[in-house]
């Protein structure tokens, strides 16, 4: 090899080198840049779980919490909302909760709740998010048997916040993770697996 | 010649920082001793911890800072931090608050006891530490005491039963233009409290070393990346030095 | 096969091609960087223009997302602060890069400026240049002043309550300035809120503008160098200058060590010393504006003090802003003011060199001064280097024209 040769080399070696040093360099400064975007320890903070004690919520009343900033239902069905989740099912597009992503495991059963009395779900329509109405009033003449009713595009839940068929939200409504700290209260953000 | 001339404005540059430095840790009088808190001592944070939760955080708040973070720096287990450090909340992510409504505190005290999350970076570590160690019986002041680094405070000597109480030794002094000036002699003790000289000094350390803390609790996480930093710009250096240099050989 | 090696504005094949059909993108780069001749004895002297660069780019990209997590209200602006220090992620890393590229921005700055001194890069056919620098410069000025009232610490209010009344020293127009400036009868939620609006949007996009006008001045007559000759008074049989080298490979390369040195000084301060003995995070302001308490010892930050000396040496309102206003303005005179047929200090003589000496320890002087009480000797000191530095300016016509300067040759020195 000619000097001309080992230099030509030396260069083309130190220019590589430098720039994966550069460019490696660059790439590790954007980390501090990008996770700067995530969720904040107060948002964090603001995000977590919110309690809900039940011993005030009367059999048939329903109560509004916020959680991450989002409207949650704490629905407490009496017998006679829970006796009528099975006649509705044939009217369901997904009554078995075959939606995967819309409840966690153990909200996979007929009255998608971990204790039947209790409903959990976001008050979010699946179609646009807006907040559905309750309407629990049973008129058998319309065909209606209790539960959400969307004002937005007229979407339809039942009790179980499962949704029918025939309206533009294509899924049920979302239940949040959340587990029984005692009998008579809820935790909304945490599932029950976490402490 | 312009190879001596970054040397040389490199040595001075690093000179100016070192200075500075020595100004940050000095600051006040001549009767100001030094706080000599050691940052990288968890155990003094740990009692430092405990001191400010048990004897600031009634009064004071430290707002900005999060039980979480402490617990987690201090090695705490979430049972520990709970059990220890957390008198009046549930939650770890919470902040620290006093339980004293401040609108109550100015009519008590004629000022809301200032939040502390920023004091130490605020004031200095060594001014929070003399303030501590500044108290003595006063006459004429409505709660007894008066402070040698910060006269007329509406503080209690919240500490006395640790301290006890000392008297300060002033002296006058008449100068030509007719001023008075007055010079601190010195503190002499009056009554004892639980704890002898040396160990008030250390639980006062502990407690302005909690405060320093809290003040950037990132500081050593800084330090430490700050050394990884450092080492790959030197890295980064040296190949950039060489590679300009195969470029520039071919300039005559 | 040989590589052949494209001239300028030769586009390249395919992808470049399509752009170069539609856009001047090869031929820009071609002209205002790869191919742009500058002399090949630059010494670090030269460095300071392009870090300059990199520490504004700095200062946009963090603060972009300072913004971010910012609030400028006045109830919320402190907090949010400590926010970014404690909560956000990375949020602490963000804020030092942006205070310790502030006062990096200025040190750079001044040392460019100074550069200019050093080697008549100021005189014509460069005056332009130099103007617009100088507005660089103002521009710079105001958007440190806007920026430091953001954090609303006790300094933030204090030191801006200072500073804008001096405006109402201005005769009739004054105090109404004054009242259009902070928007409000005090400083207030309201002035924070402009403030932000000013240091975030306006005063940025000003910089960026005058910054590229900058540097399309300086490409159209070409960089300065040492010696201060013209190197385009020489050319080869291709038309290069016989003493430039293209910007690409060498300036590229010889900047970037520059700018890893600098990375070094400026990681250093960020990781160990972000505060820098309250020089460059002042002490004061870790604590909330307090409007009804002023801290013992109002000064301006550093940058600023060596026009703030001044301003309080003289003793009367009027006149104490009027000069300190003709201190920050008469370096734009430079270039009429300086006689000197030769650019460089390495031919000039005695009187320019010792001139310029005096001045570096008049400005470094009066900096210092600016950040003492103004008491005692301090007093008369500040009064004298005030002389001095007004002096260095408004004597210039004359001992630049009286000194004798040493032959200047006709190709730059380089020794390799």
């Amino acid at each position: 090899m000619t000097e001309d040769d080992l230099d030509r080399n030396r260069r083309h070696f130190l220019t590589v080198a430098t720039l994966v040093t550069g460019a490696a360099g660059v790439g590790v400064v954007a980390i501090p840049f990008l996770s700067s975007l995530k969720p904040s320890a107060r948002a964090q903070a603001l995000g977590a779980p919110v309690e809900v004690p039940l011993a005030s919520i009367q059999p048939g009343e329903m109560v509004r919490v916020l959680w991450r900033g989002r409207l949650v239902f704490v629905l407490r069905r009496d017998e006679k909302m829970l006796g009528s989740l099975p006649n509705v099912v044939d009217e369901l597009r997904d009554p078995n909760s075959e939606v995967v992503e819309q409840q966690p495991e153990y909200a996979v059963n007929d009255t998608r709740s971990v204790k039947p009395e209790y409903l959990v779900v976001e008050g979010s329509c699946t179609h646009l998010g807006c907040a559905p109405l309750e309407d629990f009033e049973v008129r058998p003449a319309e065909g209606w048997g209790g539960g959400f009713f969307c004002p937005c595009h007229g979407s339809k839940f039942d009790l179980a916040g499962r949704v029918y068929k025939g309206v533009p939200a294509p899924t049920n409504l979302r239940v949040p993770p959340h587990r029984f700290v005692r009998d008579d209260l809820i935790l909304i953000g945490q599932d029950q697996g976490a402490a | 010649m312009g190879k001596f001339k970054k040397i040389a404005s490199l040595m001075v540059f690093s000179a100016c920082f070192v200075a500075t430095q020595g100004l940050a840790s000095s600051g006040g009088g001549s009767h100001m001793e030094k706080a000599d808190i050691d940052p990288d001592n968890i155990s003094s944070l740990q009692r430092g911890a405990r001191n400010f939760m048990n004897y600031c955080s009634g009064c004071h708040s430290a707002q900005y800072v999060r039980y979480k973070t402490i617990g987690k720096y201090l090695g705490l287990s979430e049972e520990q931090l709970i059990d220890n450090l957390m008198f009046n909340a549930d939650k770890t992510f919470e902040t620290i608050q006093t339980s004293m409504p401040s609108a109550d505190a100015r009519r008590w005290y004629g000022v809301a006891p200032p939040d502390l999350s920023l004091m130490a970076r605020a004031k200095g570590t060594n001014y929070v530490y003399n303030f501590l160690k500044g108290f003595y019986v006063s006459e004429e002041s409505p709660t007894g005491v008066d402070n040698l680094v910060l006269a007329g405070t509406s503080m209690p000597h919240v500490l006395w039963e640790l301290q006890g109480y000392q008297a300060a030794n002033f002296t006058k002094h008449d100068n030509e233009d007719g001023s008075v000036e007055t010079t601190f002699e010195g503190f002499e003790a009056l009554t004892a409290g639980a704890m002898d000289a040396e160990d008030y000094d250390e639980f006062v350390r502990d407690t302005v070393n909690f405060l320093a803390y809290i003040s950037e609790p990132i500081r050593s996480d800084r330090r430490k990346l700050g050394v990884w930093v450092l080492m790959f710009l030197i890295f980064f250096y040296i190949l950039a030095s060489m590679l300009k240099k195969q470029i520039w050989k071919d300039v005559n | 096969m040989a590589r052949i090696e494209a001239e300028v504005g030769k586009p390249q094949g395919g992808f470049m091609k399509w752009i170069d059909d539609r856009f001047p993108f090869t031929e820009t780069m071609e002209y205002h960087v790869t191919k742009y001749y500058a002399s090949k004895n630059f010494n670090w002297w030269y460095i300071f223009g392009v870090l300059a660069f990199v520490v504004l780019v700095i200062q946009l990209l963090t603060g972009i997302f300072l913004t971010m997590n910012y609030k400028p209200a006045a109830a919320d602006a402190f907090a949010s602060v400590e926010y970014i220090m404690r909560d956000v992620e990375w949020g602490w890393l963000i804020r030092y890069m942006h205070s310790t590229g502030a006062s990096f921005f200025f040190i750079v700055v001044y040392l460019h400026m100074f550069r200019a001194m050093l080697y008549g890069s100021y005189k014509k056919p460069r005056e332009l240049i130099w103007l617009i620098g100088m507005l660089i410069f103002f521009v710079l000025m105001a958007e440190g002043f806007a920026g430091y009232l953001l954090p609303w610490g006790q300094m933030s209010y204090w030191g801006a309550q200072v500073i804008i009344s001096l405006f109402g020293a201005i005769p009739f127009v004054g105090e109404a300035l004054v009242e259009i400036i902070r928007g409000d009868y005090s400083i207030s939620d309201i002035t924070l809120n402009r403030f932000f609006a000013l240091h975030v949007i306006f005063l940025p996009l000003t910089l960026i503008g005058l910054v590229f006008v900058h540097i399309v001045a300086l490409h159209e007559v070409g960089s300065n160098n040492p010696d201060g000759i013209e190197i385009k008074k020489n050319k080869d049989a291709d038309g290069k200058p016989l003493d430039g080298v293209a910007f690409h490979p060498y300036h590229t390369t010889k900047d970037l060590v520059g700018i890893i040195v600098f990375l070094m000084l400026f990681s250093a301060v960020v990781f160990f010393a972000p505060d820098m003995g309250g020089y460059f995070l002042e002490h004061a302001n870790f604590e909330p504006a307090n409007m009804t308490a002023t801290p013992e010892h109002i000064a301006p930050v550093w940058y600023y003090t060596p026009y703030y000396a001044i301003l309080r040496a003289v003793p009367d309102k009027l006149w104490g802003f009027i000069l300190f206003a003709m201190a920050v303005v008469l370096p734009v005179f430079l270039p009429w003011l300086d006689r000197c047929r030769v650019r460089s200090i390495r031919y000039r003589g005695w009187m320019y060199k010792t001139a310029l000496a005096v001045f570096v320890v008049t400005f470094v002087s009066l900096g210092w001064l600016g950040l003492q009480p103004a008491t005692g000797t301090y007093v008369l000191m500040a009064r004298l280097f005030s002389v001095l530095y007004f002096a260095f300016f408004l004597l210039m016509p004359f001992y630049t024209a009286m000194d004798k300067t040493k032959p200047v040759p006709d190709r730059v020195v380089y020794h390799g």
